[in-house]
């Protein structure tokens, strides 16, 4: 065993303590000593198994989640997957979390709520079809007019001259007067009425993908805006909010924008809020674990086919979980040696999975009797080899005579099954006789009979 | 025994191999002669090993237990491609120069990298690539002409080793890739069975071998002959499609093989594969003997860490026991009562011990014998509750021979087992080696497993009728004389010295059972369900006397019990059991002595409280109504990112779940204090919504977290007119259980019902797949000395276990709690 010594946090809290009771330097040693011998009880095992006990703390509770996908987060209002689905979500790594969402956080110089909506405005992603009041199709002349509402584009503060710049279509021609946007479609067998919407769905101002924004003030009281969408590296950009708070729940985009420790941190976060909003308790250290072995190559990797499980060295490891015909041909193609490492592939080869009590072997001497025992024990064994040699000499006499009589049964039994054998051989030879007769009669097999079943009998006697 | 494997190979066989490991060349299509032996030369030849039991193989002598079978080869008249290979075959035509033969990169690259962009001109000779397509599941051409077996492998053949393992293609050569030669499996690996009728029925991969014999053997005449082109290229294909499904019959783009009765053959992909496949049903997991099966049934009387073994099972499970001088006599005296069922000599025979030879087996039993004994008192085995979800799943007992039919069992371990007594039925294991039954009971013993490591509290605590027992007899105001107290503890069967005075209350009862050193403070659950009831409400124990506060579900409780974890920190495992133990006998002892029951007139409540409740209730449908009526209006306050709808809807639930929320008020300040509520507040079962719904409201029935929207078209039930929006149409129960539910209300109770049914069976199959992923990808992790977190091969996930090598089991909480040592 390696040199123990206390984990920073613990030496702090102990260090603290011992200051707030100004203990002197014999007192403080003392119980430093007293608490690092308790503390050294509650380690880990060497060799304990963490994994598997990992895998089943965190799937225990999976059972008791509920499949209903759709919960409102706290008091913001918007609407986030929870429970087991979001739990899978997180496990697989899936590229993007089925309802995205941001919490963004606010410097404290735009701590009002007019800023903040003005902030808010500026995250929300506004389609043209938000400005636009009514459209009118001219179909003959392939001819579009959209009114546009002048307060809602003031109030966001984009200019109507800017309009027919952000709108990226190919094959139309744009201008604006007064108040109406004016599209010109320029081929002549253009649908007009996808035009409309592919124009309407178009991007004007605001962040992509941001489709919700809800302004609220958390339980600090401080503005808070929550989002349904998510963009962090664009949100992070806007003046006034604070980079360094705000999230999402976007683990790839963590991961892009604050790298893989970042990343680590969002799935222990992120799976631990899932695991306690339904009233389930798993410790930490697992989901720490998880979240080490999804991010310790320097990427995220899934939990699933994909990811760990369909990436392990071992062939035999990955063939026992899925896709057993395309790793056992990969195998064979590329010459694999599978050194029999881990636990499933010493299962396979019925031999003891190295963890555990598996990874030692016992050796060992019997320790030395003590002398006081030691004297009563001889007495015991003096006595138990008298009562034996007694004991030995009947049983002598009584065995012959019982070898004698098993011996005269054992004949008789052989003179039984031979006699059994040769009428059972006797019964065979009539059932086959019928037999073949039966078959000649309907195959058309005209083998040399005779050859076979000498060769049979030989066999036989073999 | 002899050597270990330690390592396992894959790759290609040669020609060469196959005929090397064969032991016969096939020849014929026929299986048996006429007199029902196996042909020579044919796919049963007796040379490749036996099936029948009493046969002896022809090649190594063995019998059916130890001939391991042998291998035979057939030659195919034209050789075909390995099916499971046909898409490195056309990778490898993709990267193969179709003149000189070599691969068409000068550089190291993966097979399939570079076939995904294939050079167009060899590097080495510049002819330009022809075209190569495959046409699934085994045919190439190239520039639109067929490129066949023969052809491939001529190509192949000319590809140099040095071009082979630069891009790792290193199992073999690529022309083995073709097949010429056929290896043809042992038959004790496709064992034929005998019906009763007399009739053989041969196993899925010998019909599929004597088909590929037969037409191979005709292709090989029609070639020999000289027969047209067209019926040997018929032939030729149908032999690649007999090979390709003997390996594979779930190829895509052709007709699966059948049997006779439709049923598609087993190829030897489909041996494998799956969850019965040869891998995860054969190899991972195993049947074993030793282990029984029946219902279980409560017993508190036994210790959590001991299990009721039927007489019957004992008498047929049996543990193995070597005949040592020190034992002898003892095994003598086992032979004698009939408590063993048989011997083994050191020759290896085993005799059944009956009436008749008992008496001649005692004076032949000598050291070096194994005497099979039935299973006995105190003997150490596995019990285990399917689905085994956690470790805790399967626990090592000590086995008490008892009559009657059923397992019995401690109630206080039904938590980590999951299991109740409405039928469950779990499975024991005797264990057969030393080393089995000493890691049994040091480390799967249920005393050691109390503190569950998924979250550091203990999985091992009282439960239901022991809570409420414990509970009652805790409470202030409980009171008994010497005599009652120590005929409680006889009852109980707790022996324990009882201090010399009058009266005992019940706290000091239950102090008796706790260790000196025991100091805690806490909120008990009755606290915080009913009231605030200083005296009952704080649990103060001081030097393992209990000054104040119940004992239920907060104290002693599976998952929650502070007094368990405090116990345990202590140290002493065995201390611990013995509380447990203790604890719930006393429990169900005082309830048994004082009784409890329930009655329908328990939730009765003063008409006036009743009127108040119909209030409460009218008035949250008066303020849903009000709000259906602002929805008509358009007048409803709209909720961000919501349809009018959908803020309608989710302001009705929530208004309604408010009104619930009032009436619960109601009813929990006035229900009269009864056993229904003794239950409640101790946290033994049920709760106040329970309550609630019983004596006032159920309140509203939801489907998918939304108000019941589906049935006829526009209504829920023909009871409603087309477009009612209000609370009764949808949902919401406005009764209570007790006074009786309208017919409609039943219908939204039962809709709510079957959705947590739907819900539990297709969350059990999700979350059972995730566990075996999780279980897949995290099982190779282990602590090392160390104290890092490694996988299979050394590699390190966490250097430091947990970040402070705490193991959450020896933790409270997930907390090492330092300050209890200052
Ligand atoms: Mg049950
Ligand atoms: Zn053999
Ligand atoms: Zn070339």
């Amino acid at each position: 065993m390696h040199d123990i010594k206390f984990p920073k946090k613990l030496d702090e809290e102990i260090g603290e303590y011992i200051k707030k009771n100004k203990l002197s330097g014999q007192k403080a040693k003392k119980l430093k000593e007293r608490i690092l011998e308790e503390y050294k009880k509650r380690l880990y095992y060497p060799e304990e198994p963490v994994g598997i006990i990992t895998a089943q703390s965190l799937s225990e509770p999976a059972t008791q989640m509920t499949m209903r996908t759709y919960h409102f987060a706290g008091t913001a209002g918007i609407q986030v997957t929870l429970g087991l689905p979001r739990l899978l979500e997180i496990f697989d790594a899936k590229k993007e979390p089925e309802t995205p969402t941001m919490t963004i956080y606010i410097d404290k110089k735009y701590q009002n709520e007019a800023k903040i909506t003005k902030i808010a405005g500026m995250i929300k992603e506004v389609k043209l079809k938000d400005v636009v009041t009514t459209s009118v199709m001219d179909i003959l002349n392939l001819v579009i007019k959209f009114k546009l509402n002048k307060e809602k584009l003031s109030d966001l503060g984009i200019e109507m001259k800017k309009i027919p710049s952000k709108v990226k279509l190919k094959n139309i021609d744009m201008s604006i007067e007064r108040d109406t946007l004016i599209v010109t479609a320029k081929k002549e067998n253009t649908n007009i009425h996808k035009l409309r919407y592919k124009i309407l769905e178009s991007h004007v101002s605001g962040i992509k993908n941001i489709s919700q924004v809800i302004v609220t003030k958390n339980e600090n009281a401080e503005w808070v805006i929550s989002t349904l969408g998510s963009n962090l590296k664009k949100v992070c950009e806007i003046e006034g909010v604070d980079p360094t708070r705000t999230t999402t729940n976007n683990i790839f985009e963590i991961y892009n924008v604050f790298g893989v420790e970042a990343a680590r941190n969002a799935i222990i976060k992120e799976a631990m809020h899932t695991i306690e909003e339904q009233g389930l308790g798993v410790d930490i250290r697992y989901v720490m674990l998880l979240a080490d072995l999804m991010t310790y190559k320097g990427t995220i990797m899934g939990i699933g086919r994909y990811g760990i499980a369909g990436n392990k060295p071992s062939v035999l490891a990955r063939a026992s979980f899925e896709e057993t015909k395309k790793h056992l041909v990969e195998a064979a193609i590329k010459g694999i040696k599978d050194t029999l490492e881990g636990s499933v592939e010493n299962i396979i080869m019925n031999k003891v999975a190295p963890m555990g009590t598996g990874s030692f072997t016992l050796v060992g001497k019997l320790p030395k009797m003590p002398e006081s025992l030691k004297k009563e024990y001889e007495k015991k064994a003096k006595k138990l080899a008298e009562d034996r040699e007694k004991a030995e000499i009947e049983r002598k006499r009584r065995i012959e005579d019982a070898l004698k009589a098993e011996q005269e049964e054992q004949q008789d039994i052989n003179d039984e099954e031979v006699r059994e054998e040769k009428e059972k051989d006797k019964a065979d030879n009539e059932i086959k006789s019928k037999e073949t007769k039966a078959k000649n009669k309907t195959t058309k097999a005209k083998t040399a009979k005779g050859e076979k079943k000498e060769t049979v009998q030989k066999n036989k006697k073999k | 025994m002899t050597g270990e494997i330690k390592a396992l190979g894959f790759g290609i066989l040669s020609p060469e191999e196959i005929r090397q490991m064969a032991t016969i060349r096939i020849v014929t299509s026929d299986l048996y002669d006429a007199d029902g032996y196996p042909v020579d030369g044919g796919v049963m030849d007796s040379r490749m090993g036996v099936i029948d039991p009493g046969m002896r193989c022809r090649t190594c002598g063995g019998n059916i237990d130890t001939c391991k079978g042998h291998f035979g080869y057939l030659e195919l008249a034209k050789p075909v491609v390995h099916v499971l290979f046909a898409k490195t075959v056309y990778n490898l035509l993709k990267v193969t120069c179709q003149k000189c033969g070599r691969i068409m990169t000068k550089e190291r690259a993966s097979l399939e990298e570079l076939a995904k962009s294939p050079p167009s001109k060899c590097p080495f000779c510049s002819t330009v690539h022809k075209k190569v397509s495959f046409v699934k599941p085994y045919s190439y051409n190239i520039d639109k002409k067929d490129f066949d077996a023969e052809k491939i492998r001529e190509l192949f053949e000319k590809i140099p080793d040095r071009d082979l393992k630069r891009i790792e293609f290193v199992g073999g050569r690529p022309e083995w890739l073709i097949l010429t030669l056929l290896p043809v499996s042992p038959v004790n690996s496709r064992p034929s069975i005998t019906l009763e009728t007399g009739e053989r029925s041969e196993d899925d991969l010998t019909h599929k071998l004597v088909d590929i014999v037969r037409i191979n053997q005709s292709l090989k005449e029609n070639i020999d002959i000289g027969a047209p082109e067209f019926i040997i290229s018929d032939l030729w294909e149908l032999v690649q499609y007999h090979v390709s499904t003997l390996f594979d019959n779930e190829l895509s783009g052709i007709p699966q093989a059948r049997h006779r009765s439709g049923r598609p053959l087993r190829g030897m992909v489909q041996r494998l594969k799956g969850k019965e496949g040869r891998i995860r049903g054969n190899l991972l997991g195993k049947r074993v003997n030793f282990s029984a099966r029946t219902v279980i049934s409560p017993d508190p009387m036994l210790s959590v860490n001991e299990v009721g073994v039927p007489e019957d099972v004992a008498s047929e499970l049996t543990i193995p026991e070597h005949v040592t001088p020190l034992n002898i006599e003892k095994m003598k005296k086992l032979i004698v009562e009939g408590k063993a069922s048989y011997l083994i000599r050191p020759d290896g025979r085993r005799i059944r011990v009956t009436d008749d030879n008992r008496g001649d087996l005692i004076l032949m039993l000598d050291k070096g014998w194994i005497v099979e004994r039935k299973l006995q008192d105190n003997d150490v085995v596995l019990f285990n509750r399917q689905p085994s979800l956690h470790k805790v799943s399967i626990m090592a007992h000590y086995a008490k021979i008892m009559p009657h039919k059923t397992f019995r069992m401690n109630p206080s371990v039904c938590p980590p087992y999951n299991a109740d007594f409405d039928g469950d039925e779990m499975n024991l294991h005797a264990l057969q080696t030393q080393e089995a039954r000493s890691e049994a009971s040091l480390l799967m013993d249920v005393k050691d497993n109390i503190i569950s490591p998924k979250f550091g509290g203990p999985l091992v605590g009282l439960d239901l009728d022991q809570i409420t027992g414990i509970s009652l007899l805790t409470k202030s105001g409980v009171e008994l004389s010497k005599e009652e107290t120590s005929d409680l503890l006889a009852a109980a069967g707790i022996d324990a010295k009882i201090p010399d005075k009058k009266k005992f209350s019940g706290r000091d009862i239950v102090s008796l059972l706790l260790p000196k050193e025991l100091n805690l403070d806490f909120k008990a659950n009755l606290w915080s369900s009913r009231n605030e009831d200083k005296n009952n409400g704080l649990v103060e124990i001081e030097n393992g006397q209990i000054k104040s506060g119940v004992i239920d579900k907060t104290a002693v409780g599976a998952f929650k019990g502070k007094i368990i974890n405090s116990i345990s920190a202590l140290g002493d495992n065995e201390k611990l059991r013995q509380f447990i133990d203790n604890a719930g006998r006393i429990g169900v002892a005082y309830l048994m002595k004082r009784g409890l029951t329930i009655g329908i007139s328990d939730l009765d409540l003063s008409d006036d409280i009743m009127k108040e409740i119909r209030k409460s209730v009218k008035y949250a449908e008066n303020k849903a109504n009000k709000l259906i009526a602002a929805y008509n209006e358009g007048t409803l306050k709209i909720l961000p990112g919501m349809t009018r709808k959908e803020s309608l809807e989710a302001q009705m639930l929530n208004t309604l779940a408010n009104g619930l929320n009032d009436v619960s008020k109601i009813v929990i300040k006035n229900v009269r204090y009864s056993d229904i509520i003794a239950m409640t507040e101790s946290g033994a079962k049920g709760s106040n919504i329970n309550t609630t719904q019983m004596a006032a409201c159920v309140g509203s029935e939801t489907i998918l977290g939304k108000r019941i929207q589906r049935g006829y078209m526009g209504r829920t039930l023909p009871h409603f007119k087309r477009g009612d929006l209000s609370a009764a149409s949808h949902g919401f129960v406005s009764r209570g259980f007790k006074e009786g539910l309208l017919p409609y209300e039943f219908f939204w109770n039962l809709m709510n019902g079957r959705e947590g049914l739907m819900d539990k069976s297709l969350r059990t199959r999700k979350s059972g797949y995730m566990q075996r992923r999780l279980i897949n990808s995290l099982q190779d992790l282990k602590v090392l000395d160390d104290l890092s977190i490694r996988g299979a091969m050394g590699e390190i996930v966490q250097f430091f276990a947990g970040e402070d090598g705490i193991d959450p089991s020896k933790s409270e909480w997930g907390k090492f709690v330092w300050e209890n040592y200052v």
